[in-house]
């Protein structure tokens, strides 16, 4: 069993605060994913779980237990850096063996496990070349081999596929997820990718600045995300947000302009008035012709996806996105009309960039799982 | 690849020029006129010199005490490239952890190797005074027993002291760049693996020293070899009994107190061969251990 307990943790350089108090647990056994845009505090956080850098303050235990004071050697987590971080003066072999050498293992048993454990990562007949021999996708499979041998109670992941390029990056992500199924270790893995995080993750962390903005399943966070920050950060092409005001007796928004978006009546109860960031995923919208009620706008440009095409209009010169499997011929300045379904406008509170749809939609969604 | 940086070769044979002009004058023309004396004789007081072939490297080759300054040197070179190297790279690993104080030693420590030879002898001279020195002291519990100008061994073991002291600082700066130079990621890796501070340092930072090691073997052999003229004449003068007569000592006695410029430049003609060979069996041999990553 290890679970992770992080409680009020936060890490600063001399002044400099970077980490500002974060509570988190991580279930045994769970993937958990930790995103967030490039120093955020991320790596930071997970060095601190794997004892690389001083906690501040707070407190991190694995399995219970308080880890504040342990060296990393005994907190039994395995770690996959960035770069790999392999040894260059020493053999596949060597790098994959070096902590059973460590730990005192005789030779004949290190070989044997070395063996078996670089043939399940598909790195027979490599391991007696070293690091600098090898393609970026072997190291990689290198450094999975050294985490791996360990049979750590917890593998920590920073970053460690952004050196690959695209295809490989794919095929080493499926690998690290039925890696982590068969050993059953809990995962902390550290990501800037958003795509990379939500395939992988069982829950993911949402960082920014040093603190959680959400903690959520991939979909929760996709489908009710709590603050602008996180709304604006999952999901590609990125959601569009437009300023508007609530009017709870028309059951909906007005947006600067006068335009009005129907919203469904939990969202809109006791904010009459209030002032908010109206956010629309661009999936979530449908293309009307003019005239009709919804979002006036006018064709801006389009950019065709293959799959789909992303159609780029202008509200009240505001940019609107809609990305839509039909393809459709706009002249420029064209009119039209969007319609987005009311369980589909996310409503977020101007000043406090909170969401006011989300709580209550999760707390239903979670309901009708367990119920 | 082609490198077509200079398009005319005169260009490049203007930027090389001054590098060539300087090796010229202080390299290929000395040592050619060295070989060129080793191979006559030279009359003390001018009026000429006759060829006389290999006679001199014969005499000099065949006489005892020449073979007693070729000992000395080797003692002292292998011994204070040894000491200084020691010195030099645990004070790096010192450094690199960042135990406080770090960047004022590290500062500090730069400064011994501006320091011309012959100051390092005086300070020496002081530091190893058996009646006021700081090595006086093993008089005061034992007298009698520290006095390098009488016992020979002493004299040598002060002599490899002052020329490893003056060579330390040089070989710690290239340490410490080296260690730096080890992505931090590397040890972590290691720490994560288990290792403990002093396992890491024998397992990852060492072995990838390797390099740097190496070059400042070749460099400090070769200073010892060559550039102990100024601590020996300021602390010793080759004595007691020629017991730390180096032969960049001898070369400089014989020639300007003995007058003899033959034998002298026979000798001088012998340290640089031996220089060239030592420097190229490192190369040859210690080198192939090397890991160059
Ligand atoms: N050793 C350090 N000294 C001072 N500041 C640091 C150090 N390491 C990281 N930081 C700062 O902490 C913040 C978070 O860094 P990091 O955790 O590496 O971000 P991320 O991994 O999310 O990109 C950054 O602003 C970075 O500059
Ligand atoms: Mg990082």
């Amino acid at each position: 069993m290890a679970d992770i307990s992080i409680r009020s943790v936060r890490k600063a350089y001399g002044k400099d605060e970077v980490v500002h108090g974060v509570d988190l647990d991580i279930y045994d056994g769970e993937f958990i994913v930790i995103l967030g845009p490039s120093g955020c505090g991320k790596s930071t956080l997970l060095r601190m779980i794997a004892g690389l850098e001083e906690i501040t303050a707070g407190e991190v235990a694995i399995a219970g237990q308080v880890v504040n004071q342990m060296e990393p050697r005994e907190r039994g987590c395995a770690m996959v850096f960035q770069n790999y971080a392999l040894y260059p003066h020493m053999t596949v072999a060597e790098n994959i063996g070096y902590a059973l050498k460590v730990a005192g293992m005789a030779k004949a048993e290190r070989i044997a496990r070395v063996t078996q454990v670089a043939t399940s990562v598909g790195l027979d007949g490599m391991l007696d070349r070293k690091p600098g021999q090898l393609s970026g996708g072997q190291r990689q499979r290198v450094a999975m081999a050294r985490a791996i041998i360990r049979e750590p109670r917890v593998f920590l992941f920073d970053e460690p596929l952004s050196n690959l390029d695209a295809k490989l990056r794919v095929q080493m992500r499926h690998e690290i997820r039925r890696i982590h199924n068969r050993i059953a270790a809990t995962s902390v893995f550290v990501t800037h990718d958003q795509h990379e995080g939500m395939t992988l993750a069982d829950r993911m962390v949402i960082m920014n600045k040093g603190t959680i903005e959400q903690v959520g399943t991939p979909e929760e966070v996709y489908d009710h995300p709590a603050t602008t920050y996180v709304a604006g950060f999952i999901g590609s092409p990125a959601m569009n947000f437009l300023p508007g005001r609530i009017s709870t007796a028309g059951r909906a928004v007005v947006l600067e302009g006068g335009a009005r978006l129907d919203i469904s009546a939990a969202a809109a109860l006791g904010h009459d008035g209030l002032l908010v960031q109206v956010g629309l995923r661009p999936e979530q919208i449908a293309i009307a012709a003019p005239g009709q009620s919804g979002l006036p706008v006018r064709f801006d440009f389009a950019e065709e996806l293959g799959s789909g095409r992303l159609y780029h209009f202008l509200h009240e010169d505001l940019p609107v996105t809609v990305h839509s499997d039909e393809k459709r011929r706009f002249a420029p300045g064209e009119p039209a009309t969007l319609t987005v379904p009311p369980v589909a406008v996310h409503l977020f509170d101007a000043q406090t960039t909170q969401s006011l749809t989300a709580a209550a939609a999760l707390a239903e969604a979670r309901a009708r799982v367990n119920a | 690849m082609r490198r077509a940086y200079f398009k005319n070769n005169w260009i490049a044979a203007l930027v090389v020029a001054p590098q060539l002009i300087i090796i010229f004058v202080f390299f290929y023309w000395p040592a050619s006129q060295a070989i060129y004396w080793s191979l006559t004789l030279e009359q003390p007081w001018g009026g000429g010199n006759t060829w006389v072939g290999l006679e001199n490297f014969r005499t000099v080759l065949s006489d005892p005490v020449y073979w007693s300054s070729i000992r000395v040197s080797i003692i002292f070179a292998l011994a204070s490239t040894a000491l200084a190297m020691g010195m030099a790279m645990i004070l790096a690993l010192f450094a690199d952890r960042q135990l406080t104080g770090y960047r004022l030693y590290r500062v500090g420590m730069i400064w011994p190797y501006a320091i011309a030879a012959p100051a390092v002898g005086l300070a020496f001279r002081f530091v190893f005074n058996p009646n006021a020195g700081l090595f006086s002291f093993i008089n005061t519990i034992a007298p009698e027993t520290w006095n390098p100008t009488l016992n020979g061994t002493q004299a040598l073991i002060m002599v490899i002291i002052a020329g490893a002291w003056k060579l330390v600082s040089y070989n710690f700066i290239f340490f410490l760049a080296a260690l730096q130079s080890i992505p931090r990621s590397l040890t972590e890796a290691a720490a994560m693996d288990g290792a403990g501070v002093l396992r890491r340092m024998r397992d990852v930072q060492l072995p990838l020293l390797a390099p740097t090691f190496f070059f400042i073997l070749v460099i400090n052999i070769t200073d010892s070899f060559t550039d102990s003229f100024g601590i020996v004449d300021t602390l010793t003068g080759g004595g007691p009994a020629r017991a730390t007569d180096l032969m960049v000592y001898k070369i400089y006695s014989d020639g300007f107190r003995g007058f003899d410029y033959s034998g002298a430049a026979t000798q001088s003609v012998i340290l640089m061969g031996l220089v060239i060979a030592l420097t190229f069996i490192q190369f040859r041999y210690v080198e192939r251990r090397v890991h160059y990553t």
